[in-house]
């Protein structure tokens, strides 16, 4: 395996002497800044927290489950696992992650601007996040919730003692903090890209990451009034979900839905983008079928809010609009499968290494391609009666959104780190983590299949003895997953200090941001970049790189 | 699979089966159900080897070290129209196959013997209208259809039996009906799929298929002596409807014998059709169902009567088929006893 060819000034390379991170000083130009890079850096730590919080519940989970008796944990305390695990991990790192470190980072120096449109709306939005945040932990502190992620109604209403409303609470502020996000990048990309920056010649993560927004922005406000009516209902017993005032309970999960099946492709959609920059980058050619990949974002968003009700296959909608809502979801599947194969077809005759972000590429095609055609069983609709509320569908979306969504903005953590911090990660440790987490991936959730469709139920804290033996297996993968979480954590943290320096451009890669030092000057560009050429155009970089040898 | 060849059909799911990766199939739709998973599972495996095998050979073909100079390539129309319509059409394929099993799997046959659910934090309790109770426990005969009518006391639940491959939600305030036709005599796990709090885990039971005469030999054994529709009779003149439903012409309310499933013109103009689930909720909301010429002076009956008292009053609704025995017992018990039994309705 080789790695690309450097530019000749690297062996006695420093870091450059003015940069985004050296701007300022003190804790407190952190805590205020408006650099949309810096903010993007307090949201990697600060998701970085809440991912091994989310993991350590997860831990706690696969543990538990290791014995068919409950003998870990009592009943509620399980159920308080499997609550934050899912708030965690979906409202606190999942929507986020992606869009909030690299987008944030990233989108601005993308399409050529200094900053966000909005440099103090982009800050309030990582505010709110960590409200968020605190009041998760507050309602753990407190003593926890046992809602499940997905609130259910009467449930979490009338039946619960635990803190519902402080956790309602916080994703109400969560959820603020992705519709600023969103319409800081909605702004941003229509009203800052520089001169010759067409929308065709946007990066496709720009584009993914476009679309995401805009479900992020439609979508969100629709969880903040479910959620409302849900703390409502529990204070002052307005009863829109309560049958016993002429309520349907059915309604909340319309609404609730409504938001969080888009949620899932708020998720995977800048994931995507992620995946598009690095296969292009590592096989040297632009992406096959740009227009395709950017417009199969936008037919996903748009298709995204047409599907909630696949959710809701069992629960006494009419065999009709049953019918309706299934079909709509095998449409929604196409746009993810053209992307597929418009990935594979972007190595067709490149000139392809395998560095770690790429192993973590092609982790998350596999993995995603499972999570995918296996959603197809669940949107068919006589196979989702069998399937739905089982392991089948923990393993589904384990698939789509840690194997596919995780993997993503882990390679794209790698990809982009040298940017962000002007120093490369050790190269051959990376390698064993990306797969490390691919092997533990498999081992953890494969069995989840298994014994899904032998009917073990979701969320169950003991389960009939004949299911452990694939319990023990995905135990034993998860602790594997586990160890393959705590590598980068470790060696990214040795790179920020021991780390190589890593140059302009160490990946040879088109895009905006690698003709900028790194890591960046807190305005980005000394002067407005004129873009004169297409995305991905590798005949331009060399042509580019070969004037800038001849001209030393 | 299971049409084209039964015997290697039979002989799969039993290896299967035995290597503990496959349930047992004891209903009519299992078989069903299971040749839609296994041609998923082939399409997942197709397509997984399929992009496995594209970036395997071009990772090969194309790595740095063999192929230094990058083709660019824009891409391709005709590919793209390829890979858009061939995944669409199998999506599509799937997409009938899974809507013809659904509407198998949920629309009951009309012969269907019924038998009521009751969810409630945290069991299953099953009434069958010869007056068997059972909690966390269903007793069903091979052979013929049983559609299970349900609803929850409480929050959502959901009522599975994996080796039937049927599941279906069991919602507050609403009927939810699910059907099946036992094929296996056997013990089959019953679990409650919905996350319903502390013991939702323990919300589980079993399903015993019996053979026809050892049902038959059970339902003799385990009855209460008071059929569902003989428990509603009583509840019915204990709550003092009988005093406005009494089929006189003076009655304040209108006859119920015969109302099921019949078409009923309202007060506002609209039609309505009198089906278990609107025939609780007239109990319950009165005031929204005012059938034309009558007055709304019904009280409601909500938090007067249990879920399990919603059933038996239905039932009794249900079977009322002449309005007699409703004066006769407004004229000859004028207390809370019981009503006398009605022998042709005690079936299961």
């Amino acid at each position: 395996m080789s790695t690309i060819v450097s530019l000749p000034d690297q062996s006695t390379a420093t870091l450059p002497k003015r940069s985004y991170l050296n701007a300022e000083h003190g804790l407190l130009s952190w805590l205020l800044t408006g650099d949309h890079k810096r903010i993007a850096m307090l949201y990697l730590v600060s998701i970085t927290f809440f991912f091994f919080l989310g993991g350590f519940f997860a831990g706690m989970i696969r543990l538990e489950l290791l014995t068919p008796v409950g003998d870990l944990m009592a009943a509620d305390t399980y159920n308080k696992m499997f609550t934050m695990h899912g708030i965690v991990m979906v409202f606190l790192f999942l929507v986020p992650s992606v869009p909030a470190t690299l987008g944030n980072f990233l989108i601005p120096i993308m399409i050529g601007a200094k900053d966000l449109a909005f440099p103090k709306i982009n800050l309030l939005s990582w505010y709110l996040y960590m409200i968020g945040g605190t009041f998760v932990l507050a309602s753990l502190v407190l003593g926890g919730v046992d809602t499940g992620w997905t609130f259910t109604t009467p449930l979490s209403t009338h039946y619960l003692n635990t803190h519902v409303i402080t956790t309602a609470t916080a994703i109400f502020i969560a959820g603020f903090s992705s519709i600023f996000t969103g319409l800081n990048f909605i702004v941003t990309i229509h009203r800052m890209r520089a001169p010759g920056m067409t929308w065709f010649r946007l990066p496709l993560f720009v584009w993914s990451n476009y679309a995401a927004s805009i479900m992020m922005v439609l979508g969100t406000p629709v969880l903040a009034i479910a959620i409302t009516l849900v703390a409502l209902e529990r204070t002052i017993g307005i009863g829109v979900f309560d049958p016993a005032k002429g309520g349907d309970p059915l309604l909340f999960q319309h609404l609730f839905w409504f938001y969080s099946h888009p949620a899932v492709y708020i998720m995977i959609l800048p994931g995507f983008g992620v995946i598009s920059e690095v296969i292009s980058t590592f096989s040297r050619k632009r992406v096959f079928g740009y227009t395709a990949v950017a417009f199969s974002s936008v037919a996903i968003a748009l298709f995204g809010f047409f599907v909630w009700a696949h959710h809701m296959f069992i629960m006494g909608v009419s065999n009709y609009s049953a019918l309706v809502f299934s079909l709509l979801t095998m449409l929604v599947a196409v746009p993810s499968a053209i992307k597929i194969f418009n990935w594979s077809f972007t190595l067709q005759k490149g000139s392809i290494t395998f560095e770690t972000p790429m192993l973590y590429a092609f982790g998350f095609i596999g993995l995603f391609t499972i999570g995918g055609l296996t959603g197809v069983f669940l949107g068919s609709l006589g196979m989702d009666i069998h399937l739905t509320e089982t392991y089948f569908i923990v393993a589904h979306f384990h698939f789509v959104m840690v194997g596919g969504m995780l993997m993503a903005f882990l390679s794209g953590v790698h990809f982009w780190w040298p940017k962000m911090t002007g120093r490369m990660y050790p190269e051959s440790i990376s390698k064993l983590a990306a797969v490390t987490t691919f092997i533990g991936f498999i081992l953890t959730f494969f069995p989840q299949f298994v014994v899904g469709y032998l009917g073990m139920p979701r969320r169950y804290h003991a389960y009939p003895a004949e299911f452990q033996v694939l319990n023990v297996l995905s135990t034993a993968g998860a602790t594997v997953l586990g160890v393959g979480y705590l590598l980068p954590l470790l060696y990214l943290g040795w790179s920020l200090k021991y780390g190589a320096i890593a140059g302009n451009n160490p990946w040879q890669a088109t895009g905006l941001e690698w003709q900028i030092q790194s890591p960046p000057l807190t305005e980005n560009f000394l002067e407005t970049p004129v873009v004169e050429w297409e995305a991905y155009d590798y005949e331009w970089l060399a042509k580019k790189q070969q004037a800038e040898l001849s001209h030393v | 699979m299971s049409y084209i060849s039964p015997v290697l059909w039979q002989f799969l799911t039993k290896w299967l089966t035995y290597f503990a990766i496959w349930p047992q199939e004891a209903s009519t739709v299992a078989p069903m159900a299971d040749a839609l998973y296994l041609f998923l599972w082939g399409m997942t495996v197709v397509g997984m080897i399929l992009v496995g095998a594209l970036v395997f050979v071009f990772s090969v073909r194309y790595r740095a070290q063999k192929h230094p100079e990058a083709v660019q390539i824009e891409g391709s129309t005709l590919l793209e129209a390829t890979w858009t319509i061939i995944p669409l059409g199998i999506f599509l394929f799937v997409f009938v196959w899974g809507a013809w099993l659904y509407f198998r799997i949920y629309n009951p046959p009309a012969n269907a013997m019924q038998i009521y659910i009751v969810g409630k934090q945290w069991m299953w309790k099953a009434e069958h209208p010869g007056g068997q109770h059972e909690i966390n426990a269903l007793h069903v005969p091979t052979g013929r259809p049983v559609q299970l009518t349900m609803i929850s006391q409480d929050v959502f639940h959901s009522y599975s039996i994996p080796a039937f491959r049927v599941k279906r939600e069991v919602i507050p305030g609403r009927f939810t009906t699910v059907w099946f036709n036992a094929t296996t005599p056997g013990t089959y796990h019953l679990f409650c799929t919905q996350y319903c709090g502390t013991l939702h885990s323990g919300m589980i039971g079993e399903v015993t298929v019996l053979s026809p005469d050892d049902y038959q030999r059970w339902t003799e054994q385990s009855t209460s002596g008071m059929s569902l529709a003989q428990n509603g009779e009583r509840l019915f003149n204990s709550l003092g409807c009988n005093s406005c439903h009494n089929g006189t012409a003076a009655a304040r309310g209108p006859v119920l014998a015969g109302v099921y499933g019949s078409k009923i013109q309202m007060d506002d103009g609209t039609t309505q059709i009198a089906t278990d689930g609107w025939l609780r909720d007239t109990i319950l909301n009165p005031s929204q169902h005012v059938p034309a010429g009558y007055k709304p002076i019904m009280p409601t009956y909500q938090g007067q009567v249990s879920e399990e008292g919603l059933i038996d009053l239905v039932e009794y609704i249900k079977n009322l088929k002449s309005n007699y025995r409703n004066q006769q017992t407004l004229v000859t018990t004028q207390s809370n006893n019981a009503a006398p039994t009605t022998p042709d309705m005690v079936k299961p």
